[in-house]
């Protein structure tokens, strides 16, 4: 049992195509809000748990650290994430980057949808994607840093 | 992932994708993309090393740098899990040989797991689906299929794939804790994983339930996520 079978075993996966190519210039880094978007299910005490191929998104509250991961996959280590939740889900490292003037601001407010999902993607490119972006937009941000698991 | 970094970058966002699976990513074409040959589950690379996640962080934002894309680069350095390394930690004998060898286990290492919550400010993984006092009842329920019993109607106290998810982390979170442990939680992936399912009783058991589920004829989907895709040998015997 290793990580890079894993990889091997899912290398191959049929992706979705996309017709067009987009390609943001942001403002300055220093001046940027910056959010995270994952796909490693996490959530809130509170929170819906994600279901399997869940297509929607949970907005996760940039002050608290109650954290959980609700990916449904059994392929992927979660040791490293009950022992730090920044190597998913990196809050504190962003902080640290805008105390110290390389961004701007940290976004009051990050994403997680969840993994594992079909191979179109559709409800995530048509509707709970562009949803999410919306709240996104409201709260100001300029760039996304997206982590998977 | 990629598939988000489109949607937002479509919508006016700058995105930067942090991606574990080469094959997969390179035909995405995301419009920035930082290939992290990390192990899955831990796309930022060293848990519990700030400056490791932070030098990957800033390498990720200063592709935010180029002109036109899709950018797709490699982070210079490499990090792998072949879950080779040797766990040793030391299982509690048994106290109680009237109840299930697992059961048995499972209660002997809660102390264990509580400690490492503790260590860990609070904060634990499991409980997706169980509670900590559903835990014997689960591995009862498991016991009862892996002996022959429908498992529907063998009394899981919730999904089959979430309730082995939440097994396996609270075992892992244990062993973190058990008497001589060697276990490094920042480096310790796939070792403890193997450590769960070859060594303990509830893996084991969790194993056997899974075969006698896939033997039984119940569906793929609900035998196969009991454990990672790459653990299709036979389950090792109850010792």
């Amino acid at each position: 049992m290793s990580d890079a079978e894993i990889k091997r075993a899912v290398a191959a996966i049929p992706v979705p195509e996309f017709a067009e190519q987009f390609f943001v210039r942001p403002p300055k880094l220093s001046d940027c809000t910056v959010a995270i978007v994952t796909t490693a299910g996490l959530h809130h005490h509170g929170h819906d748990a994600f279901t399997a191929r869940d297509t929607s998104y949970r907005m996760l509250d940039g002050e608290r650290r109650d954290i959980r991961m609700g990916h449904w996959s059994p392929n992927f280590d979660r040791v490293g994430f009950s022992n730090d939740y920044n190597v998913v889900y990196p809050v504190d490292r962003l902080r640290e980057l805008a105390a110290a003037g390389v961004i701007g601001r940290v976004a009051p407010r990050h994403v997680s949808f969840t993994g594992n999902q079909d191979e179109t993607m559709t409800a995530l490119r048509l509707d709970s994607g562009p949803a999410a972006a919306e709240e996104l937009r409201c709260d100001g941000i300029d760039v996304i840093v997206l982590t998977p698991v | 992932m990629c598939t988000l970094a489109h949607v937002f970058e479509g919508l006016g966002f700058a995105t930067v994708v942090l991606a574990s699976i080469r094959e997969q990513a390179e035909r995405m074409f995301a419009p920035r993309t930082l290939f992290c040959d990390f192990p899955l589950g831990r796309p930022l690379g060293r848990p519990s090393d700030p400056l490791f996640q932070t030098s990957v962080l800033q390498a990720g934002l200063a592709l935010l740098e180029h002109e036109s894309g899709p950018v797709f680069v490699d982070y210079p350095e490499v990090l792998t899990d072949e879950g080779s390394e040797q766990i040793s930690c030391t299982l509690p004998p048994r106290s109680n040989p009237a109840e299930l060898a697992a059961v048995d286990e499972a209660t002997a290492i809660r102390r264990a797991y509580e400690r490492t919550v503790s260590s860990n400010g609070g904060r634990t993984n499991f409980g997706r689906v169980l509670t900590l006092e559903q835990v014997p009842e689960a591995i009862r329920a498991l016991d009862r299929i892996a002996t022959g019993t429908p498992w529907k109607e063998a009394g899981l106290p919730a999904d089959p794939a979430q309730l082995s998810i939440d097994l396996r982390t609270y075992y892992c979170e244990a062993a973190v804790s058990l008497p001589g442990s060697t276990v490094d939680p920042t480096r310790s992936g796939w070792a403890l994983e193997r450590w769960f399912l070859e060594h303990t009783e509830g893996g084991k058991l969790l194993m056997r339930a899974r075969e006698s589920m896939k033997d039984a004829g119940a569906s793929f989907a609900v035998w196969f996520y009991m454990a990672p895709l790459d653990q299709t040998t036979p389950a090792p015997p109850a010792s």
